[in-house]
């Protein structure tokens, strides 16, 4: 079942999903997919996937800091300056 | 800033440069210390243990600090950390862990994840589709541990662009790689993410049986 990319401005706009939310297309070629989203369906959601799935690992990829790393790594910079001076 | 460790009769000159060095030092910590907990996560990622991830944020600091002078003011100093944090496990730490040469990642068709969970029912919450499912109930777990699981150049530029939001060109600078690289890594990262992420979810039972059972049958087919 691949209903998704079977027509040739489907092919092209899938061909640059990544550039696309990257924003790494020049205007007109974005514009060009843009159009194509506006009047199609199922590429729409398969973009719109692929944007919540990014915000999703991105908010979901942080850690928070040990207890006294600032410190430790404050007091490394301390010694250093002092070393070096 | 204490002066004890000045005896007696301290030349002006070497407090002059004390001075310097002390501005020095307080400019960098008030820029520089911002990033650490961003630093930090990708450590963390990179090095997949907290206590290494620690050390490695520790050098990265102590290496940005002797650099600091040759910081461009007005440039991008997030990047100019992770240029460092790059170097610093690659040079420093993957050598001390003698890990194997770099691996490519299996290339993984567009939209794997997507094509698996569309159209499948969702699960408890009637209603739903399976792929809006999935997005909301992954866990902070699942996502790390598919992000661990690709090969470390994809790893690192993956987590630039996605997590840190960095553009190709700012990627190409920090990893020292062609930008013609670094498309190619991301693309196949994210594809081959996609493919570790539904493994992942499907292990720790996130989506139904129903939608599990599709899962298998389509991604046993497809491939």
């Amino acid at each position: 079942m691949d209903c998704l990319g079977s027509d040739a401005d489907c092919v092209e706009a899938l061909h640059r999903l990544y550039h696309f939310l990257d924003g790494e297309l020049t205007d007109e070629t974005r514009l060009m997919i843009e159009l194509h989203l506006d009047a199609c369906g199922p590429c729409l959601d398969a973009f719109d996937f692929e944007m919540e799935l990014r915000r999703v690992i991105a908010s979901k990829c942080r850690d928070e800091i040990p207890a006294g790393l600032r410190e430790r790594v404050a007091q490394a910079i301390e010694h250093e300056a002092l070393e070096g001076s | 800033m204490q002066m004890s460790s000045y005896s007696g009769y301290a030349p002006i000159l070497s407090i002059r440069c004390r001075v310097l060095v002390v501005a020095d030092q307080t400019k960098f910590v008030d820029q520089a210390m911002q990033y650490m907990p961003a630093l930090y996560s990708a450590g963390l990622r990179m090095t997949r243990n907290p206590s290494d991830a620690e050390d490695l944020v520790q050098e990265t600091y102590l290496r940005a600090y002797r650099a600091f002078g040759t910081f461009q003011e007005g440039t991008n100093l997030k990047a100019w950390l992770y240029k460092i944090l790059t170097n610093a496990f690659i040079n420093s730490f993957r050598a001390r862990k003698r890990r194997p040469q770099e691996v490519d990642v299996e290339d993984v068709e567009v939209l794997y994840l997507y094509k698996r969970l569309r159209g499948t029912q969702g699960g408890p919450a009637a209603g739903r589709s399976a792929e809006d499912e999935v997005l909301e109930r992954i866990t902070d777990t699942e996502v790390k541990a598919a992000v661990e699981s690709l090969p470390e150049s994809f790893r690192m530029t993956v987590l630039l662009a996605d997590v840190e939001g960095f553009s190709y060109s700012e990627i190409a600078e920090v990893m020292d790689v062609p930008i013609g690289t670094v498309m190619s890594r991301l693309h196949r990262g994210r594809r081959s993410l996609q493919k570790a992420l539904l493994k992942f979810v499907a292990e720790n039972g996130l989506v139904s049986e129903d939608v599990l059972l599709k899962v298998g049958e389509r991604a046993g087919t497809s491939e």
